[in-house]
């Protein structure tokens, strides 16, 4: 019970869960744990099942492109305050990118499947869920359209060559 | 004004294609200038381009100018090496309202060789350090290969008084820093947003959108500045090469605030 009552306050207290309906929040609680990965360990891959989603309390997440025949390359990183994986709301219900812990992470993990199906038989709390999902899609999409503009008038770099 | 003839006394390539000259006037003269202002840097039987100042104004017995090669002018410069002779006219515009920002939280940000018209501010800001609140350098790259100044980055995130968020664009597996746009590295700041005061140094479409970031965390656009380039001749208000509008950018700017100059940012091609 504890547990369950320390869980709902972290939550409550995460940008995520900010102004969120307490019936809402208490079912999401109900998906909730917490976990804790070190640096360079893998949270998800590319291709796995996408069945949760992740909130950061501390630390830095990596989302990393595995390029054929060569190291993978991060793309973008997350830190306290911020959300990850979307996968689990769309079809085919499978991650299209790695995820790391960069340094020591604590995440708040949501069961997305278990999700799913409340939000099925709970149309609000699907609203809630989606009302927060996709302000932080539209501004990752924006930003990186912004990114896009600005490799296309920046030169490349290719190697260090300083001196 | 005709130019005045200077030394470079020291090439130093910061990353392929950009480039940092050392100068000393060949008369021995101090240059006086203040951060933000340029200058008409001529390279004989060449040409002639609009050129930030990006040294220390405390130390104006050595000019700093960093140029990126981008065009026959700046490609030609790329080639001279130390002990050439280039003619300098200045300096020009005006500079960064440094008084006008004491006691505020100050926030700068930049990407790639926009640190160059910012770095002069930056020295001066760290010389006064007493008259500003907290400092925070928010600076993008496109990787961990083209950070610019990266030696005066190291010693200034050193400091107990200030701060840098630095962010890049893509990295390898296993880099432990910042990776995104230069906006993740502005929500990291910890300033007072309702009082701070911003330096943005960017293209004019990625200005807009710090400008915006910076408008949702409170920084309203009276506090924000920024600069403009355009192509300059006489960089005395006289020829018109330089007007966008209502503004000649060679005596008006290049610094703006930017509410002044806002509608200009929506002119397509402007
Ligand atoms: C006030 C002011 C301060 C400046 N400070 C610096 C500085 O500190 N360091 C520096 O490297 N450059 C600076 N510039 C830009 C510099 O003047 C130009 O890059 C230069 O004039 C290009 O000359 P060029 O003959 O080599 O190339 P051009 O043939 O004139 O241009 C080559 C290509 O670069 C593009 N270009 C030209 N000027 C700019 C510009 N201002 N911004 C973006 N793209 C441009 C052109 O559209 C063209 O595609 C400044 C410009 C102004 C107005
Ligand atoms: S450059 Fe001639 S008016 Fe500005």
């Amino acid at each position: 019970m504890v547990h369950i009552v320390d869980l709902e306050e972290t939550l409550a207290h995460h940008p995520f869960a900010q102004g969120m309906d307490p019936e809402a929040l208490r079912t999401i609680t109900g998906c909730a744990s917490n976990a804790v990965y070190h640096p360079g360990e893998y949270i998800f891959r590319d291709g796995d099942p996408a069945d949760n989603f992740y909130l950061i309390r501390h630390g830095l997440v990596a989302l990393e492109i595995h390029v054929p025949q060569g190291p993978p390359i991060v793309v973008e990183t997350l830190e306290a305050g911020d959300i990850f994986g979307w996968s689990w709301l769309l079809p085919p219900y499978r991650w299209s990118n790695d995820a790391r812990a960069s340094d020591q992470v604590r995440l708040l993990k949501l069961d997305g499947a278990c999700l799913r199906g409340k939000m099925e038989n709970d149309r609000s709390l699907g609203y809630e869920i989606y009302k927060r999902f996709v302000p932080i899609m539209a501004r990752r999409l924006a930003g990186n359209r912004m990114r896009i503009v600005e490799l296309a008038t920046e030169p490349a770099v290719h190697s260090r060559q300083k001196g | 004004m005709v130019p005045v003839p200077f030394r470079i006394a020291k090439v130093i390539r910061e990353i392929p294609g950009v480039y940092t000259w050392h100068l000393k006037s060949l008369d021995g003269k101090p240059f006086v200038y203040r951060p933000g202002q340029f200058n008409m840097v001529y390279q004989f039987g060449v040409g002639e381009i609009p050129v930030s100042i990006s040294g220390d104004c405390r130390e104006p017995d050595t000019l700093v100018h960093t140029i990126r090669a981008v065009g026959p002018v700046t490609n030609a410069m790329q080639q001279l090496r130390a002990g050439a002779v280039v003619g300098i006219r200045g300096p020009f515009g005006r500079p960064w309202p440094i008084d006008e920002v004491v006691g505020s939280d100050l926030i700068f940000v930049t990407s790639t060789i926009g640190l160059a018209p910012l770095r002069g501010l930056i020295h001066e800001v760290l010389h006064r350090r007493e008259d500003f609140g907290k400092v925070v350098v928010c600076y993008g790259t496109r990787g961990i290969d083209d950070i610019m100044y990266e030696a005066d980055l190291h010693r200034w995130r050193a400091r107990f008084d200030m701060h840098v968020h630095l962010t890049v664009h893509s990295a390898p597996s296993g880099y432990r820093g910042r990776v995104g746009g230069v906006v993740a590295a502005i929500r990291a700041a910890q300033v007072d947003w309702p009082s701070a005061q911003a330096f943005v140094c960017r293209s004019e479409t990625l200005t807009r959108q710090a400008v915006d970031t910076l408008a949702g965390l409170g920084v309203t656009k009276d506090r924000v500045w920024v600069t403009l380039e355009r192509n300059m001749q006489c960089a005395i208000g006289l020829c018109g090469h330089c007007q966008i509008g209502p503004t000649f950018v060679c005596k008006d700017g290049p610094v703006y605030r930017y509410d002044q100059i806002e509608p200009l940012y929506s002119v397509r091609e402007f």
